[in-house]
């Protein structure tokens, strides 16, 4: 059972070391947010095994609070390569888009 | 043979196999991203690894934790993970495509009826 | 008033989930000091910001949120297998298609719903939402279902409304 769970993270890490290669490699930006993100998924299942490993509760509240920042770092990198701000109020998005022209024009 | 140990034997067996299944899920759409041709193709090999792969996982190390309140922390990942991942996926997928980011289609894109009438096709 | 006591409920029940032991001895009256506060201080901005209603505490369709997680969970297995094998075939030979879904569900909660189900399940996802549907990346042509799509599109509704589509039962709520 333990030998599985190691097994396991080492698993963990060798779709982290993909996932890398990925971000590195990829031609466009939108390949590199999307391993950033999919790294944070591998991150989060990491520090879940090996909190069942060393059998400490500690590192599951730290997967969860990686989780929530995972996403709203995947967020708020696309806003900002969208926008080139991040000041921009979530209301004033449709305005904006009105103003530079629909992106089918 | 007691009932307890029946029991324990049974969860074991579900943790062994939930864990395996999920590590080749997740290996597999490691993979699928790094083989796949273009950035859509690849988000569809990074979604297998997002919703079953994590899932099945968190289900094994479920089966094999020792009390009730770290069961409840990781059904609490797993529950964070099932609703955030599709929203994160649709996110990128709606920034690449608005940025004009064209699919590497095998075929035709099928028009929307509103785009008919200007001549020229959507990005 | 039942969404604010359910929602007070859900947010007790989190604290003390995350929060270690239930004991008053020690730091724990700290700790469970601290869980009152910013219980009360977030349901109080919920109030503030009127958004307690039966889309933000979904209690109402929880049984049949549940039932409809269940079928989806068997139709997410069935797509990855899918997608896995497309994935490990030595030669990839695929054939993304981009379509046209249309949503036809009563209320934002269920289009969203459906938006996010066709995204998690592998194979499909939602590129862009229009007017009135979705425009999907699908992975092969052997994802574009229409027949799949409405099924999971009638199911949606159901889950997110919490009753059977022209059934207008009295629902306590």
């Amino acid at each position: 059972m333990t030998f599985l769970t190691f097994l396991v993270a080492i698993g963990m890490a060798v779709a982290m070391a993909i996932m890398l290669a990925r971000l590195f490699a990829g031609p466009t930006l939108y390949d590199r947010v999307l391993a950033a993100n999919s790294f944070g998924t591998k991150t989060v299942l990491f520090l879940l095994v090996f909190s069942a490993l060393v059998g400490r509760q500690d590192a599951i509240d730290i997967a969860l609070l990686y989780a929530l920042i995972n996403f709203v770092a995947t967020i708020a990198i696309l806003k900002f390569f969208r926008y080139r701000s991040l000041e921009i109020a979530l209301a004033q998005m449709s305005l904006r888009r009105a103003l530079d022209g629909d992106y089918e024009k | 043979m007691s009932a307890a140990e029946i029991f324990q034997h049974a969860r074991d067996v579900f943790s062994i196999g939930a864990l395996a299944v999920g590590l080749v899920f997740v290996i597999a759409g490691a993979t699928g991203v790094m083989r796949l041709p273009d950035f859509y193709t690849r988000m569809h090999a990074a979604g297998v690894t997002d919703t079953l792969g994590a899932e099945l996982i968190i289900l094994g190390l479920i089966a094999q934790a020792g009390d009730w309140q770290t069961a409840a922390k990781l059904a609490l990942v797993g529950l964070l993970l099932f609703l955030t991942s599709p929203t994160a996926t649709h996110a990128i997928a709606n920034a690449a495509h608005r940025a004009g980011q064209k699919p590497d289609l095998s075929h035709f894109k099928p028009k929307h009826p509103a785009d008919t009438a200007t001549s020229e096709g959507p990005k | 008033m039942f969404y604010g006591i359910s929602l007070t409920a859900i947010l007790v029940a989190l604290w003390l989930t995350l929060s270690g032991p239930f004991t008053l001895s020690g730091d724990y009256p700290i700790v469970m000091g601290l869980g009152l506060l910013s219980i009360i201080g977030t349901v109080a901005l919920t109030y503030r910001m009127r958004i307690v209603d039966r889309e933000t505490v979904p209690i109402g369709p929880a049984l049949a949120l549940f039932t409809y997680w269940g079928w989806l969970g068997g139709e997410i297995v069935k797509a990855n297998l899918a997608v896995l094998r497309l994935v490990m075939k030595p030669e990839i030979e695929v054939e993304p298609r981009l379509i046209r879904v249309s949503a036809e569900q009563r209320s934002d909660l269920g289009r969203s719903v459906f938006a996010n189900s066709i995204t998690l399940t592998p194979g499909t996802v939602t590129v862009d939402v229009e007017d009135d549907g979705f425009l999907v990346h699908a992975l092969d042509n052997s994802f574009t279902d229409p027949a799949g799509f409405a099924e999971m599109g009638a199911r949606a509704d159901v889950a997110s409304d919490g009753r059977k589509t022209g059934m207008a039962t009295g629902e306590a709520n």
